[in-house]
């Protein structure tokens, strides 16, 4: 179990000042300047060293993405974007950093840019953040207030940073549709590539970043990547928020280590399932997008991203969304479809009129008005719908649907036998008139 | 996808206040020479502010004409971005989350309040402070059941709660935003386990900045209706630089 000297978020839950003052008491901007010191390579070669993967879903790792970046200018500038878009349902760690914590992610910023060479870097917020948006934006210019960013800064690296907001979609959290609506336009995702470290913002090269990923950066330099490698498991290093939510009896975020077991974390953490762990029905572990699983997967396994993914799931954000036997898991889903059809940019015909398809066909489901061989065609389409898209969207609603039917088939199965055998209403004649 | 279309009735015109159209030139020199439609979605966000909770389509133009930019361009995100209410909505504009992390916690029954209280979803009260809706993650999982009222979070909501708040609402009283529940933040209840070691907090003053920690510190404009929107000023398409203390990139 993670020890307090070892957690990156001081300042989780907000018990304390988020200002400048109280962060740089907390250990924030501390020896910036020699670590700038050290030059561009040595902080991604260190970023490598350390095992970060990217914290927003996808898990690639850090410094090697900032490696893709151009070391010599063609006369484009580059770009670092943060992507703090946070909507993915069940997610809600980077608010508390952006709230609680925001010089951590101000000078990780600052950190991550100096490495790729970029003297701007725009944060993309969602829209709904108000709060924290002014939070962020006050934090920001504290920093420049005290010179840490800014022309001339104390730290010898121009740099200049922008607070940007979306407006309510969820798509904007993929990379290039952010970069899309960064530009002003219909937050609709590109096509890949040219990827956006060749052609990003405004047609620059750009690195997108997730809000935690950019925040953990200043700790890893500080401490050294043998530290941050230390914790964890071999692939899956470092520390990680995660969030709890569902049926628990206290849901809450925490910063534990990679690889720590699900059921320590339910109930340690989260005061336990609802009604005991043998209550305990299924386990949405990263966020809405991936599959869930049944509590019989549960019990024994460690949260990073190489076990989930064995076990055909995945980490995502790390977001752990418990369900107990009270749950209707059908309706759960059919919940998560409407997410995804809403969702849907409407770019690409699979995803656009997949995810409505998918989303009737489970309301229909949940009520039992449906035939078995439904199932199979349903579970068929999900798969014409995954990989078929521009952006991962279209996979991101399949796998909840593919999940249901491959640990909750028989589910379906009896809710469509129990409506069979109900009586059907005796139609009421009507007079023709 | 959602359908979203412009609301019938429209306002004569709309401009900017002279502290908005300050403030938008501020965005405008965030972004490069040449690229300030970068700035179209906080301005459009400004301009519903301004108008009280909706964007009629005056605006629309207003802002396309200021960024240069075409009117269809703004049209559409108008209707994209699911935050632009095309329709006028109450006072108080009450958002409740649906998405499954709340459902599993009971937002339906959340939804139920709000129906019996303020009537079905996209109504405005006769007295003109409350409408509802239904929305999706607004990503306060573990705060879950929550709503967006305005500019805050409410969250840990029981359907008594959710009364009261509207009832306080109404009455004008003032409603602390955040956990209903008297937890702390996204610490569990009964309060954090983890970062409890006081060794992590010794360098810290008593921070006398601790009270200023509140809501609202640079985006303070109270959501109110505009004046009459019948002034109307000339587009700007690239005003000059701010004060100078965070010029442009590159």
């Amino acid at each position: 179990m993670l020890q307090d000297k070892d957690r990156i978020f001081k300042n989780l839950y907000g018990l304390h000042s988020w200002r400048l003052k109280a962060a740089r008491a907390r250990g924030a901007w501390d020896g910036t300047k020699a670590m700038i010191e050290k030059g561009h390579e040595a902080i991604i070669e260190e970023v490598k060293a350390s095992g970060s993967r990217g914290r927003g879903g996808a898990g690639f790792p850090t410094g090697l993405k900032w490696s893709f970046m151009p070391t010599k200018s063609d006369g484009r500038p580059n770009y670092l974007v943060v992507n703090a878009d946070e909507s993915e349902p069940g997610t809600c760690k980077d608010r508390d950093i952006m709230r609680h914590d925001p010089q951590l992610l101000i000078e990780g910023a600052f950190l991550a840019s100096f490495a790729m060479r970029a003297h701007v870097s725009y944060i993309y917020i969602r829209g709904e953040f108000i709060r924290e948006r002014e939070i962020l934006q006050a934090a920001i210019d504290e920093a420049y207030d005290a010179k840490l960013i800014g022309k001339n800064n104390v730290n010898g690296w121009d740099f200049d940073l922008y607070l940007h907001h979306g407006a309510g979609a969820y798509i904007c959290g993929e990379e290039t549709a952010l970069l899309e609506s960064l530009e002003g336009k219909k937050g609709q995702p590109r096509l890949k590539p040219p990827f956006p470290a060749n052609v990003g913002l405004y047609g620059a090269p750009t690195t997108v970043n997730n809000v935690e990923t950019i925040a953990v950066v200043p700790d890893i330099l500080r401490r050294g990547a043998t530290w941050f490698s230390s914790l964890g498991r071999p692939n899956n290093t470092g520390t990680k928020l995660f969030c709890l939510s569902g049926h628990v009896n206290k849901p809450c975020n925490v910063e534990e280590e990679m690889g720590i077991p699900l059921r320590e974390l339910i109930d340690h953490y989260a005061g336990g399932v609802r009604g005991g762990w043998d209550n305990l029905l299924a386990v949405i572990p990263g966020g809405s997008s991936v599959p869930c699983i049944p509590a019989s997967e549960c019990s024994d396994l460690p949260m990073d991203f190489d076990s989930l993914k064995a076990l055909k799931t995945g980490l995502g954000t790390a977001a752990v969304i418990v369900m107990d036997n009270s749950t209707d898991i059908i309706r759960a889903i059919a919940r998560l479809s409407y997410f995804y059809k809403h969702e849907s940019c409407g770019q690409c015909t699979p995803c656009r009129e997949g995810t409505g398809w998918m989303w009737r066909v489970l309301e229909r489901m949940a009520k039992g008005q449906a035939e078995k061989g439904e199932i199979d065609m349903l579970l068929s389409v999900s798969y014409q719908v995954e990989g078929h898209t521009i952006c991962a969207l279209g996979d991101a609603a399949a796998w909840p649907v593919q999940g249901l039917i491959r640990h909750f088939r028989h589910v379906i199965e009896q809710r469509i036998d129990e409506q069979a055998l109900k009586p059907i209403a005796p139609s009421v004649p009507v007079a023709a008139e | 996808m959602s359908v979203r279309r412009l609301a019938a009735e429209q306002p004569e015109g709309f401009a900017f206040t002279p502290e908005n159209l300050e403030w938008a030139k501020a965005q405008i020199a965030k972004y490069p020479e040449g690229r300030q439609a970068s700035a179209v979605l906080p301005l459009m966000w400004r301009a519903q502010e301004q108008m009280g909770g909706w964007l009629p389509e005056p605006a629309l133009r207003y802002v396309a004409d200021m960024l240069a930019m075409a009117y269809i361009r703004v049209y559409e995100i108008a209707t994209f971005y699911t935050m632009f209410n095309l329709a006028p909505v109450g006072r108080y504009y009450v958002q409740v989350c649906g998405t499954t992390p709340c459902w599993l916690r009971g937002a339906n029954e959340i939804k139920d309040t709000c129906r019996k209280l303020i009537g079905e979803p996209g109504h405005v009260t006769a007295d003109g402070l409350f409408s509802w809706t239904e929305v999706e993650c607004l990503g306060a999982c573990v705060n879950a059941p929550m709503a967006q009222i305005n500019k805050d979070y409410y969250e840990d909501l029981t359907p008594e709660s959710m009364a009261r708040i509207l009832k306080d609402m109404k009455a004008g009283r003032r409603v602390e935003p955040g956990p209903q529940d008297g937890r702390q933040a996204s610490a569990p209840a009964g309060g954090p386990i983890t970062l409890t070691d006081p060794e992590l907090y010794k360098d810290e003053t008593p921070d006398a900045d601790r009270d200023a920690a509140g809501p609202a510190l640079t985006d303070d404009e109270a959501k109110r209706p505009g004046k009459a929107a019948n002034v109307r000023e000339a587009a700007v398409p690239k005003p000059p630089l701010g004060k100078g203390r965070k010029p442009r990139p590159r």
